[in-house]
């Protein structure tokens, strides 16, 4: 008998719950944002901005690419996506999940060295550092599908330190994962997106090194209008307002290099 | 197919459970048997995994063997190499993890046995210990292989505090749900479902089993 009654009430609360939250969102435009996590840092802000110019509520999830892009292909109800490899967003407007005629290429990704600072590593001579003793553990993101673990892994090749690094390296799942292992002290030095080494999080504790962009091919990054969305006006002008002066700017300051 | 994540998954399982029966007969012992008023306390702490997100143990574990954890400077400085990224370090955190699967059967089947027998046992002089080995352990034997077969099958479908502390190292600590995981971000859905489907079969012999045992006591016993 208790139980029914607290199993009720439980229900209740859930109904009462999303009887209410539809009458904020019928006020405000909803658009929903699947964002790969190199964003993380630069993106929020944004969004802060984009919502007021807009009077929309945006929602955002941050994972890695590879994932959305998998989602998106089975239906997953995003709006815009914003791609750290601009390849999905190909793959997903050939496979008529996207509209060709939205892809924008946002970004391109640059690379860096980053250790914390009281690791007492080195890393001012750039990928080689990685070869001495004292670096134990370098996470990257996994090459097999993440964009800047596959560039992670170029670099190493490029530099033709790949074999002596190789035994060192431990994955991340996606590029802020990796990040995390080196900052709670596991791995020593990880290869990360500079647009995590300048965020918020990281600054402060560490320091980077950036890695030459001619040392991997390019992480083009892009975004596009998933084609099921509902909410295309919105969407269209969510890319619009990406593309002004300022927030290009702003994303230049966000460890993005411009598009070449 | 990931043989090498099959092998080591194994390897990890069987390891795992081996230790946890060793913690686990002692501490059910004392779970069920101590008349001490905070047992329950232990108990709680004990079965706290059940309920606590994998994310949440991940976090900390990440957190307690890195080098701003005194522990985790500790462990360096002994062992010469961090905890995080090692098969020590996924034996450590899954013993934790499924600490309460190996205990709880124990304790329950531990708790059933007739406290008569254990009386009339110390009462004709066998120690504690003798009481033990010769009339709580084989009343309660399918408690501890139902509890055996459930650390195994915890084990190996381990997969949060892995992804956490793991670092994805094949042969080290890329386990069989990290390689699945990893075939379906590499869209290479044909080998994920491979080993998905093995994995499906063996939790599924595992549970029938485990049920299985428990139907013996229910079939011998009187229904009133």
């Amino acid at each position: 008998m208790r139980w029914c009654v607290l199993v009720v009430a439980i229900v209740a609360m859930f109904a009462a719950g999303s009887r209410f939250m539809p009458v904020s969102a019928q006020t405000r435009r909803a658009l929903t944002v699947a964002a790969a996590s190199d964003l993380q840092a630069a993106l929020p802000e944004v969004i802060r901005t984009f919502e007021r110019h807009s009077n929309a509520t945006v929602t955002v999830s941050f994972g890695s690419s590879g994932n959305f892009f998998a989602q998106i292909q089975n239906g997953a109800p995003y709006d815009v996506y914003l791609s750290a490899d601009i390849d999905y967003p190909r793959r997903l407007i050939a496979s008529s999940h996207a509209d060709a005629s939205s892809l924008y290429q946002y970004a391109t990704g640059r690379l860096v060295l980053w250790t914390r600072k009281e690791s007492g590593i080195d890393i001012r001579g750039g990928l080689r550092s990685l070869t001495d003793a004292r670096v134990m553990r370098v996470a990257i993101a996994n090459p097999k599908y993440a964009p800047y673990g596959r560039a992670a892994e170029a670099a190493l090749r490029h530099e033709k330190i790949y074999d002596a690094v190789r035994g060192k390296l431990v994955l991340g799942e996606n590029i802020s994962q990796t990040a995390q292992l080196v900052d709670s002290g596991n791995a020593s030095v990880g290869i990360i997106s500079l647009s995590l080494a300048v965020g918020p999080a990281l600054r402060a504790r560490g320091t980077y090194m950036e890695i030459p962009a001619a040392a991997h091919p390019p992480i083009d990054q892009a975004a596009v209008i998933v084609s099921a969305s509902s909410r295309k006006p919105l969407a269209r002008e969510f890319l619009d307002y990406l593309k002004r002066p300022d927030i290009t700017e702003h994303l230049h300051k966000f460890g993005f290099a411009a598009e070449r | 197919m990931d043989w090498q994540a099959m092998a080591l998954t194994a390897r990890l399982a069987a390891l795992v459970s081996v230790i946890l029966l060793v913690i686990s007969l002692p501490l059910a012992h004392w779970l069920t048997f101590s008349r001490r008023r905070w047992t329950f306390l232990v108990e709680s702490i004990v079965s706290l995994p059940l309920v606590l997100p994998p994310t949440a143990l991940g976090f900390y574990l990440l957190m307690s063997m890195g080098s701003r954890s005194p522990l985790g400077r500790w462990w360096t400085e002994w062992t010469g190499h961090p905890l995080a990224f090692t098969f020590e370090g996924l034996v450590i955190a899954s013993v934790l993890y499924t600490l309460p699967f190996a205990v709880q059967p124990v304790a329950a089947a531990f708790a059933q046995i007739d406290p008569n027998l254990r009386e009339a046992s110390a009462t004709l002089g066998a120690s504690g210990f003798r009481t033990f080995v010769r009339v709580t352990l084989p009343l309660s034997i399918e408690g501890v292989i139902a509890g055996l077969v459930l650390s195994f099958a915890h084990t190996v479908g381990e997969f949060g505090v892995v992804l956490m502390v793991g670092g994805n190292l094949p042969g080290i600590t890329r386990t069989v749900s990290i390689s699945i995981y990893d075939h379906v971000q590499a869209l290479e859905y044909a080998q994920a479902n491979q080993t998905a489907l093995v994995l499906l079969a063996f939790s599924m012999l595992v549970l029938i089993a485990v049920y299985g045992l428990r139907r013996r006591p229910w079939a011998a016993a009187p229904i009133a």
